[in-house]
């Protein structure tokens, strides 16, 4: 099959203009005849929920959660990019979007992409007008900082809860909707299918979570804003209940799921303490502003840091390297996400890690709490500050920057990082990969869409920065409600869809079977366990670098994984009941499938490219890319046994493709 | 360390209850959570039933978590979240005592599991802007005093835990209506509907069953995100001004 991406013809800077004033609308006395299914509740699946609302559709939506304000959108910290150019240093939309694109190494659409930048603008004004409490400068105006891999201040914030903060916004919206009618919301239920009625999606059988009833929901169509996959690797900076089961149930109802393999490790973690650990904790990236990152450059001060003899503060400025400012002059410390991790890996690899287990590097704002001090002394009248009064006027203001961040570093340590440089090291975070959809945000199987982290349309094969809230933003508040008018205006004489259909029952049924099964396997390993092994593998495999040897091993690894699931996995209780095991039982399931399809994708791409780094393809140290014979998306169709390849070529009109470069 | 947990277990919500006892190995550098996915494990290695319990981003922010730990909503330490406490506040040999929120507006589902959508409820009575997507002028066209954007992200700042009923006695939920009608009110773009929004929301709190409030502070204390009580006096100012007709705003 070939895959049309369906971007409209034109100049790039007219696309979206051009297509939106064209394209066939719904009218209002038929948007009431029509039901939208939306899937998930975090930035992308709330704001298309409740934008749809608006809009006159009749909307179910639906979250695992307790309630839709828990979608893990919530836990996004840093900031959200607008080209607004508000500070004028020359920031544009055309600027956003070269950026995007360089960041993503030249693997995403360019259309869908200058899409993005062009509502970037809009959706910081869509937040402010619901009450997003934005930091502000004295003047009043909306302040701004930066974040890797760019050169302009274009990102937005809210202390270090920018995500809550939209999250919060696009819930309220969405609670509107629900007073008013337009919109049913139901929480604790999890998709555990998609059904299919003459190709289209037409519906969705939920689990409600609490009684373990099946239920069918039938609509005209079916909007997926599920998130991303991160949690196959077990430990990442993921919630817990983050899961790749919508979208892997879509994938075997026949959706594509395209570049599974790019996968966003973030440099910025708290290093993992031990074998208990649940989860991994990030730190945002907005810290690299101020954060200078380095290790010791002799072995005898590693060791001494390592055994506790030593603290950082102890290691002297010239024994210090400050390995990204020494690799990347241009960029230093504000090098993209997969440049900062490869490094931090690089040094730990070498011997210079500065912690216990080897794996961490220094995030040091000592440089800055001397900058701020001596500035606000400055500002105070006081232009000979003594050290201490520098210390504490620099501390308060990296605290009133980054307090909650710096507070949940102790929390977690124990240590407080005012007075010893943080610990870091890089963590699963982001998957760039997702569902393949076209332009309209369309995945192959007609009336089913994909947004936000669930698709794969906007980042290439790494992300930058403070990207993730503004893409499921301006998918759900600024794009699929007008794509999605591309396939309903042809559906204003298709009757309600019947819940009874035979395909409905053909989920139905295939669905109890499949959790019957596992409940019935009463095997002697936890679900527990086996997420932690197939982490691990994820990890060695298909983790921060790759190679074709180890990706062979990988796959076989997983599907000897998966047998051992299915015969010895130990699940508690029934299925009609509210059964947390069950839950994480069919989620780990389909991540074990999942992974296989992460480890095909890695093996056919043979480069480097952004968050996928190939050991064999390396030029100086850095990710060599081959534009030649992969500059594609890989869209798989999958099967166990064979899964197939669709390739749709990236056509680059408007940027030359580059070696990109941050030094 | 060699801990003992005494932990609420209750099938569900017809069943009456009641605490277990049981012994779990824990280190200093687990989280309270990570503690009780040992505690789960051990029990699913012996083929028992584990403990439910409310969970996901483990990171203090998306207020899922919510044990009473030794009485106290969310555990010893002031402005913790349950998932953000660590062992290392905890002694070996300790008895641990864990219950799920008491509050008659948050029925228990399971063991520690209970049902807070009640504050959904709340927020949607009332706690939003009505402005439609695209209706937005520039955002930079409102200018706002910093400090006053400060205060307004202080209110904002809740998680929607629910800690602050469990910890009062009359099991109110005054500090959460207050702080979200807080976070709009303060702004100029939520002043427009802030009569109507308090009223609105006061209503449905009172519709839900929760408590009064009596001044007693319990909320402030145990509140993760540290939401000052003031809140709640300037809920009742707006919510007096809003039935005498000289309410404008929360400022």
């Amino acid at each position: 099959m070939k895959l049309d991406g369906k971007t409209p013809k034109g100049p790039l800077d007219d696309k979206w203009t051009n297509y939106r004033s064209k394209m066939d609308l719904v009218a209002p006395n038929n948007k009431r005849r029509l039901d939208v299914i939306v899937v998930g509740t975090g930035l992308a699946g709330a704001s298309a929920a409740s934008t749809l609302g608006e809009l006159g559709y009749n909307v179910k939506c639906f979250t695992f959660h307790d309630s839709p304000r828990r979608a893990h959108s919530i836990a996004a910290q840093g900031g959200i990019n607008a080209a607004k150019n508000y500070q004028n240093d020359g920031d544009s939309v055309y600027r956003l979007f070269y950026d995007t694109i360089k960041g993503g190494d030249y693997r995403s659409r360019e259309s869908n992409v200058h899409r993005l930048a062009e509502v970037s603008r809009n959706i910081i004004d869509q937040a402010a007008a619901q009450g997003v409490p934005f930091a502000r400068e004295y003047g009043g105006l909306l302040a701004n900082r930066s974040f890797g891999g760019v050169q302009v201040s274009r990102t937005f914030y809210a202390r270090g809860q920018t995500g809550q903060q939209l999250l919060l916004g696009a819930y309220q919206s969405l609670s509107r909707q629900i007073s008013l009618g337009s919109v049913k919301m139901y929480n604790r239920h999890e998709m555990l299918d998609v059904v299919k009625i003459d190709g289209k999606a037409r519906g969705i059988i939920a689990r409600n979570l609490l009684t373990g009833e099946l239920e069918r929901h039938a609509a005209h169509c079916v909007v997926l804003a599920t998130g991303g996959y991160g949690n196959v690797f077990y430990l990442s900076t993921n919630a817990m209940g983050s899961n790749v089961t919508a979208a892997w149930r879509a994938v075997k109802r026949g959706a594509y799921m395209a570049n599974p393999c790019y996968t966003q490790i973030h440099p910025t973690c708290i290093p993992v303490s031990g074998d208990y650990q649940s989860k991994l904790t990030l730190m945002s990236e907005s810290l690299r502003n101020d954060g200078r990152v380095w290790v010791p450059k002799k072995k005898e001060d590693v060791m001494a840091i390592r055994e506790g003899r030593k603290t950082g503060n102890d290691v002297p400025e010239e024994d210090r390297d400050y390995y990204l400012e020494r690799r990347y002059p241009a960029f230093g410390n504000l090098v993209p996400r997969d440049v900062a991790s490869r490094a931090a890996k690089v040094v730990c690899d070498e011997g210079h890690g500065v912690n216990s287990t080897g794996l961490a590097v220094y995030l040091d704002f000592s440089d800055a709490i001397q900058r701020y001090g001596k500035s606000e002394a400055n500002t105070m009248g006081n232009h000979n500050p003594d050290a201490a009064t520098i210390k504490r006027l620099g501390t308060a203001v990296i605290e009133a920057k980054y307090g909650n961040l710096f507070e949940m570093y102790e929390k977690i340590t124990g240590e407080n990082p005012y007075v010893y440089p943080m610990k870091i090291y890089p963590a699963v975070h982001y998957t760039m990969g997702g569902l393949w959809v076209d332009y309209n945000l369309e995945t192959n199987v007609p009336g089913l869409f994909a947004l936000g982290e669930a698709n794969f349309s906007d980042h290439g094969a790494n992300r930058l920065g403070a990207s993730a809230l503004m893409q499921g933003l301006a998918d759900g508040y600024f794009v699929l409600p007008y794509t999605i008018g591309t396939f309903l205006c042809n559906e204003i004489r298709t009757p309600k869809i019947d819940p009874n259909a035979p395909e409905f029952e053909e989920a139905e049924t295939s669905t109890r079977t499949r959790l019957e099964k596992i409940l019935n396997i009463k095997g002697n390993q936890t679900v527990e366990s086996f997420h932690r092994r197939l982490g691990k593998i994820m990890w060695e495999y298909c983790g921060m670098s790759r190679s074709a040897e180890g990706l062979k091993k990988g796959r076989q690894m997983i599907r000897d994984l998966k047998a051992e699931f299915h015969r010895d996995v130990f699940v508690p209780g029934t299925q009609a009941e509210f059964n947390p095991e069950l839950e994480k039982a069919l989620r780990v399931a389909d991540f074990i499938e999942l992974g296989e399809n992460m480890m095909v994708d890695a093996l056919d791409r043979n480069e480097s490219c952004g968050g996928h780094y190939r050991e064999e393809y390396t030029e100086n140290g850095e990710a060599q890319r081959n534009d030649e014979d992969y500059t594609y998306v890989s869209a798989w169709e999958w099967d166990d046994d064979q899964p197939i390849l669709h390739k749709e070529e990236l056509i680059f009109e408007n940027v030359e493709l580059k070696t990109r470069s941050y030094k | 360390m060699d801990l003992i947990l005494k932990v609420w277990r209750q099938k569900n919500n017809a069943d009456s209850g009641r605490f277990e006892k049981y012994k779990v190995k824990a280190n200093e550098h687990m989280s309270f959570l990570e503690m009780m996915d040992v505690l789960n494990e051990d029990l699913l290695a012996k083929k028992e039933e584990p403990i439910a319990f409310e969970h996901d981003c483990r990171e203090g922010i998306c207020g899922s978590c919510n044990m009473v730990i030794d009485g106290r909503p969310h555990g010893p330490n002031n402005g913790t979240t349950t998932c953000q406490l660590h062992m290392r506040f905890f002694k070996d040999g300790d008895t641990i005592t864990v219950e799920p929120w008491r509050v008659k507006a948050f029925p228990v589902i399971k063991d520690l599991v209970v049902d807070r959508s009640a504050f959904d409820r709340i927020i949607q009575s009332g706690g939003y802007i009505s402005v439609n997507t695209g209706q937005a002028q520039d955002a930079n066209a409102i200018p706002i005093e910093k400090d006053l954007a400060g205060q307004a992200f202080d209110a904002a700042t809740c998680i929607g835990c629910g800690a602050c009923a469990a910890a009062c006695p009359n099991a109110s939920a005054m500090l959460f209506t207050s702080a979200k009608i807080n976070h709009l009110g303060l702004l100029p773009q939520g002043e427009v509907e802030h009569s109507k929004r308090v009223q609105a929301m006061v209503t449905q709190m009172d519709e839900e069953g929760f408590g009064m409030c009596s001044n007693t502070g319990a909320c402030e204390v145990d509140c993760p995100k540290e939401i000052s009580i003031s809140n709640i006096a300037l809920m009742n100012r707006s919510y007096f001004g809003s039935v005498f007709g000289s309410d404008k705003g929360s400022k």
